[in-house]
């Protein structure tokens, strides 16, 4: 075991052969996220069986989202596109009035070849309502990557120059006013490492998160002096961040790989290459790296971090030592294995539908050093990994914890294999410091289930052990 | 100038796309293996099994993967090495290759891939027949377990050693139980026990946990029972057109039909024994027992008929109720509301657009109106104009009840986990009777009491009076606290008022920003 802790990171890739959610999953937190957006999924009914099926519950809280389904009339193109779309969108202007329509592309789409892209400015005249194209299918992506194609998108609508002083101006000069009332104020608040704010180019962050958990990260860099002028989702559509030529950006999530080259390319802006906010080590490599670009000297970041791992250690010693597999559905595994591995597990693989080993470089650099720095063999990174052979290595090796889509969780479990359900990484929270408990809250969750249920002698639940 | 609207808003749908319904068939049967040619992520069923139907075993379906590469140049050897492939590994009895709506618009010759790999393959292969344009899950499931049946049944045929001999005692096929089908599992428990009360042996159940190399012993039963109107009628057509065996399709729910069901059975096993010129069996010389027997299961073994006549039921009378969902239920259920209880049916209607015809007919005179429809929000409208002191539907139905504040029991598919028990819940049969009788008295019940808790301002002031300990003054919360405080769900959001106050207590806080609020967290443990 020891020889290969000095051997670099290799990467493997398999047939392609996986399990994972269709990436027009990602209107299920995008337009939550994006409150005042409707998306409009054009597709057949396969599209929309798995959305209603994937999302379940949330289908009956009224969703600002559709499918236009397209019947057979629309495959063989008897009828017009886009008098059919302009219907559509017209029937959700009059419904909703909604600030932008985003436009899934499907499969479908993509094989009879319709132009959406062609058609959207033409009927965006018309309607008078921004529609954004995203083609978030199954041909070319995976689950979270439907994010991404989304963001990069809208990166082209966000405005070059800040609008002429509006109200969000006053707004944030009568905050900041009150915050100096309260300095003045006999009660200290929580945090004493507050910092006088730094002179600093604009700084976006990218990647869509629950509006707590970007005001956390928020937070994070205000106590290093750095503002962060704005996200890539806002949480209206109307409040897309100004990007131009002079504004650095960071992302968030590892998936987002489409929207940094498009924020570099198209909106000339300075890519932050940093390890993701993951994890206590994550989010620490990230706070540090914006700071080095943006020339702060980050304070207090390592006696934080260190605190947290403090506050995490019941969680610590449930994991150590332990053994994660992870079959790979949502592009998060890297991060994801990277943390654990800090936290004393050892992972056997990372399997990972797509991996731009730009856009992660960083995070795999750090990945590299936590293995080195632990003192445990670097996993194999499995693109494309194939499920059938993984389930083979599954048995060979019986790990402690198998991490893997909802498809072979209850098989593994019923021969004996604890598994965690990976898209629930998606939809917890899981960035900063202060998430990093949730992390191991979701992942020690099978470890304590089975320590509550140890003694019971019935591990494994099938009859022949096939 | 009327041009026909195709492309449809919508977000809700009764029935899935067709693969699904062919999915159901070959994964309920054993050993048999789907491949879908499909995109990445078109795989969904297998989560929908694993999860709903809590499946131990992994669900024997896999894609081969159409991508960017397959669109460019076509499948090519893909999809047979990946036939081939499965049929090394796991050497199923049957490998179905299963179109979606992305391969019907690729228009790849599939069949000449089957045909191929058909050539090196040790198991069978067989494309399945659906055009997944034209017909949805359910017809497509009743079509693929149809040809099936006739795949194996014609390569039987054409066999010399093959002679059909009917089994010596009467015996039934029943035909359309399979996997996601609601309470199906239970449902067939019910039917092999009212068979075995009536002396007629199972000889094969499909496809749920067939075999397909047992296929050729279908004509060895006397009859064919085909529960359910949505699955199952075209493989009972095929095998009384080819094999001369007869079938019933009355489902047996609610007592009327239960007794209706159970004497087409015994006509059937009597003139099978007259064509066979088998003497009587025993027991069963005159309708005289069959009678018997039905009159002790409705008035003592089931307590629907009784129920039906005590006071409790008797405050249902004329109650107004709408009843929605697959035909087969929905036609049921109307049955047994307006005929067994006196229910009035306001409403009934299904999704099942094919078999509108028959749906009519069953629930003619039953009912004010019928509504055939799968658009979901014309259920939710016509709910809400009924106001029905019930609804009776599948899981849309239910959430439209919510929506109303009315009363909904879940009766058909489309369905969530929680239709999915553990418990013995069937609704076919005369413990079926009792199942279905406690689930519309729970509704209305529920109904009234919240009606008169209405009347009478609740159980509670709904004004609790917070139990926490830290309701006393010393703090107050900065507007960024509130507002961060009220992101957080109402179900935690107590708590987390709580852990944050306390943590601003024990550090001599007493302004709680939304800092203070994550440090508060932090130390806390969430």
């Amino acid at each position: 075991m020891s020889t290969a802790i000095s051997e670099p990171l290799t990467f493997e890739c398999e047939t392609g052969n996986y399990h994972t959610f269709c990436p027009i999953s990602c209107v299920a937190w995008l337009y939550q996220k994006i409150e005042d957006s409707f998306f409009l999924v054009v597709g057949t009914k396969t599209c929309g069986y798995f959305l209603q099926n994937a999302l379940g519950v949330m289908i009956f809280a009224e969703p600002r989202y559709a499918m236009a389904e397209l019947e057979e009339g629309d495959i063989s193109a008897q009828l017009n596109d886009y008098k059919e779309l302009k219907r559509l969108c017209l029937q959700i202007k009059q419904d909703r009035n909604p600030s932008v329509i985003v436009w899934i592309g499907t499969c479908t789409t993509e094989i009879i070849k319709m132009d959406l892209e062609g058609m959207a400015p033409r009927l965006e005249s018309e309607i008078g309502i921004p529609i954004v194209v995203a083609r978030a299918n199954g041909l070319d992506y995976a689950f979270t990557q439907g994010e991404d194609t989304v963001l990069a998108a809208m990166a082209h609508r966000c405005p070059t120059k800040q609008l002429p002083a509006s109200n969000d101006d006053d707004q944030v000069n009568r905050h900041s006013l009150l915050q100096t009332i309260f300095k003045l104020g006999p009660n200290k608040p929580a945090s004493s490492s507050k910092r006088a704010t730094v002179d600093h180019p604009p700084l976006v962050l990218f990647g869509s998160l629950p509006s707590s958990v970007a005001t956390q990260l928020s937070l994070e860099l205000k106590k290093q002096g750095i503002t962060v002028s704005g996200w890539l989702p806002a949480q209206r559509y109307t409040d897309l961040p100004v990007l131009n030529e002079g504004v650095y950006v960071c992302g968030v999530n590892p998936f987002l790989s489409r929207t940094a080259t498009t924020l570099m390319r198209r909106r000339k802006c300075k890519l932050i290459g940093a390890p993701f906010p993951i994890g206590a080590d994550g989010t620490r490599a990230w706070v540090e790296k914006i700071c080095s670009v943006l020339g702060v000297v980050p304070q207090g970041l390592e006696e934080r971090e260190g605190l947290i791992w403090k506050g995490l250690e019941e969680y610590l010693a449930l994991v150590r030592g332990k053994s994660v597999f992870f079959m790979g559905d949502n592009l998060l595994e890297v991060s994801l294995a990277r943390f654990l591995i800090r936290c004393g597990m050892i992972v056997y693989e990372i399997g990972i539908p797509y991996m731009d080993r730009r856009f992660q470089a960083a995070e795999l650099a750090l990945l590299e050093r936590t293995c080195h720095e632990m003192d445990v063999p670097i996993p194999r990174i499995v693109e494309k990994p194939d499920n059938y052979h993984q389930v083979q290595r599954i048995r060979e090796l019986q790990p402690d914890l198998a991490i893997t889509g909802m498809a072979h969780a209850n098989p593994l479990e019923a021969r004996g294999i604890s598994t965690k359900w990976s898209v629930e990484f998606t939809f917890a929270q899981i960035h900063g410091f202060t998430n990093s408990r949730d992390i191991l809250e979701l992942v020690t969750r099978p470890l304590r289930r089975n320590q509550s249920l140890q003694g019971l002698g019935w591990t494994s639940l099938v009859k022949s052990n096939l | 100038m009327q041009q026909e609207i195709n492309m449809k808003l919508a977000y809700w749908m009764y029935a899935g796309p067709a693969h699904i319904g062919t999915l159901r068939v070959a994964s309920s049967f054993k050993n048999v293996h789907a491949i879908m040619h499909a995109p990445l992520g078109d795989d969904y069923f297998n989560v929908m099994r694993s999860m709903l139907e809590r499946e131990r075993d992994f669900t024997p379906v896999t894609a081969s993967i159409v991508d960017r590469h397959v669109l460019a140049r076509g499948s090519q050897e893909k999809v047979v090495e990946n036939i081939l492939r499965k049929d090394k590994e796991e050497r199923p009895d049957l490998i179905i290759l299963t179109p979606t709506c992305t391969s019907s618009i690729l228009q790849e010759d599939l069949q000449n891939f089957v045909d191929r790999a058909a050539m090196e393959s040790e198991s069978d292969v067989v494309l399945a027949d659906v055009n997944h344009y034209r017909v949805n899950e359910l017809q497509a499931a009743d079509r693929t377990l149809e040809q099936v049946v006739r795949f194996y049944l014609e390569r039987e045929r054409r066999r010399e050693s093959f002679h059909v001999t009917r089994t010596e005692q009467p015996s039934a096929n029943i035909i359309g139980i399979f996997t996601l089908g609601f309470h199906n599992q239970h449902d067939c428990r019910e039917l092999k026990r009212l068979l075995n009360d009536l002396g007629i042996t199972i000889n094969e159940v499909i496809p749920e946990g067939g075999s397909v190399t047992n296929l050729k012993k279908l004509p060895q039963a006397w009859f064919n029972l085909v529960p359910y109107r949505e699955v199952g009628l075209m493989t009972a057509t095929y095998l009384e057109k080819e094999f001369g065996m007869p079938f019933v399709n009355i489902t047996p729910m609610g007592l009327v039909d239960t007794a209706a069901f159970i004497r087409e059975v015994g006509a059937i096993v009597q003139a099978e024994r007259r064509k066979q010129d088998l003497p009587v069996g025993v027991g069963e010389e005159e309708n005289g027992w069959i009678e018997k027997y039905i009159d002790q299961q409705t008035r003592f073994v089931s307590q629907a008929a009784w129920f039906s006549r005590s006071i409790d039921c008797q405050n249902l009378t004329g109650k107004k109720a709408v009843v929605f969902g697959d035909g087969t239920h929905a036609a049921s259920i109307t049955k047994i509301l307006a005929r067994e209880m006196g229910i009035h049916i306001s409403c009934a209607g299904t999704y099942c657009k094919q078999d509108a015809d028959w749906f009519r007919e069953q629930v003619d005179g039953l009912c004010d109106e019928i509504l055939i429809t799968d658009d979901h929000t014309q259920v939710g409208d016509m709910i809400a104009r009924i106001e029905p002191a019930a609804i009776f539907g599948t899981q849309m139905e239910r959430h439209i009840g919510k929506r109303l504040d009315i009363p909904c029991g879940v009766i058909s598919a489309p369905v969530h986990i929680q239709n999915f028990p553990l418990g013995y819940r069937p609704f076919l049969g005369y413990e079926g009777t009792n199942q279905i009788a406690d689930l519309i008295y729970n509704s209305f019940t529920l109904g009234m009491e919240d009606h008169l808790l209405e009347i009478f301002g609740g159980h509670d002031t709904k004004e609790v009076i917070t139990k926490s300990l830290s309701t006393d003054a010393r703090f107050t919360w900065a507007a960024d606290g509130v507002k961060e405080l009220s992101k957080i769900p109402g179900f935690v959001r107590g708590k987390v008022k709580r852990n944050t106050e306390k943590f601003a207590r024990e550090n001599q806080i007493t302004q709680i920003t939304v800092e203070v609020m994550y440090a508060a967290k932090e130390a806390a443990g969430g």
